[in-house]
């Protein structure tokens, strides 16, 4: 270990913003790469189910006429 | 011989295959980051010159030879829908773009807060850098290209050849310290001398680089497979996927 302390650690010597800022912006475009198809799947997944139900219930309502 | 240059372009067999790699890559991806991260910030040795700023370069080198062999695959997949119409590959192009913007953009940042300790500036409008941000406009041109077309087909034909006129500018930027003065500093890794740095900086840095390369992986997949399944949104498989969702 290169720091004694967590003070230390956060400080790094005058250059911990520099370093702890590069570090937590990676993480965010990181973790935003990752949501992003997630999220958009969620919406297509939701979406398509939606259009399924109508589907089935136009289905529906066509046989009862029929009958 | 060719049956499974056939597969490849089938987004069913796309789709599964992925899927079975995905459970494989992500935890590996997620262990090596972790590892290299926290190997690299508090158990590296801090540079004798820069102090601990040098710790960036944990992020900066793999996102940013990440940013120039993504491009690679953008343009090659890029070639491949011009010539075979490949559609698989058209949508490998579009996501490799959406990822190569995200990383160009943390190389250029991060390049930027490590040069703030280090040469005394945010920006300089340097040789490498200068490239690095061309890189980036290339990126999201083809982004806001695809999106400027209604005609989806000539949309991605367009990015395609983009993707490829672009080319030009990836051997820019490997040499451009070596071919213009420059404050940025030559590659510290070399495949065939000795590389310039410690192997106790150095084991950590590999780590991350092969960290990264995992990440793209898996984020690059989970781009395309939602781009598969909206592509073929009317076929049997993607409804029972709905189905079952």
């Amino acid at each position: 270990m290169q720091f004694e302390s967590f003070t230390e650690l956060w400080h790094m010597a005058g250059h911990g913003p520099f370093v702890w800022a590069s570090y937590a912006i990676t993480l965010s475009v990181i973790v935003f790469l990752i949501w992003l198809p997630v999220q958009q799947r969620k919406a297509f997944i939701t979406e398509q189910k939606r259009l399924q139900r109508i589907a089935a219930h136009e289905d529906k309502s066509s046989n009862n006429k029929e009958s | 011989m060719w049956t499974w240059f056939h597969k490849l372009g089938s987004p069913k067999w796309f789709y599964d295959i992925s899927g079975k790699l995905l459970n494989f890559m992500a935890p590996v991806a997620a262990l090596l980051l972790i590892v290299g991260a926290i190997w690299g910030l508090l158990y590296a040795p801090a540079d004798f010159r820069q102090g601990n700023s040098y710790r960036i370069i944990y992020i900066h080198v793999p996102v940013s030879v990440l940013s120039l062999s993504g491009y690679y695959i953008m343009a090659i997949a890029g070639a491949i829908h011009l010539i075979w119409k490949m559609k698989l590959a058209e949508i490998a192009m579009r996501s490799a773009a959406r990822m190569g913007a995200g990383l160009t953009f943390l190389a250029l940042v991060t390049g930027s807060i490590w040069g703030k300790p280090t040469w005394g500036t945010w920006w300089v409008w340097d040789a490498r850098i200068t490239s690095e941000l061309v890189l980036l406009f290339l990126y999201l041109g083809i982004i806001a290209l695809y999106e400027a077309y209604d005609n989806k087909v000539s949309a991605s034909r367009a990015c395609a050849v983009l993707a490829l006129v672009g080319t030009v500018n990836i051997p820019i930027i490997y040499k451009s310290v070596d071919w213009w003065y420059s404050l940025h500093q030559p590659a510290t890794i070399k495949l065939t001398q000795k590389s310039s740095i410690d192997p106790s900086m150095f084991y950590p840095l590999l780590i991350m680089i092969v960290g990264f390369y995992f990440f793209y992986g898996v984020a690059l997949m989970l781009n395309m497979r939602t781009e598969v399944l909206i592509n073929e949104r009317k076929t049997r498989w993607v409804q029972d996927i709905v189905e079952r969702a």
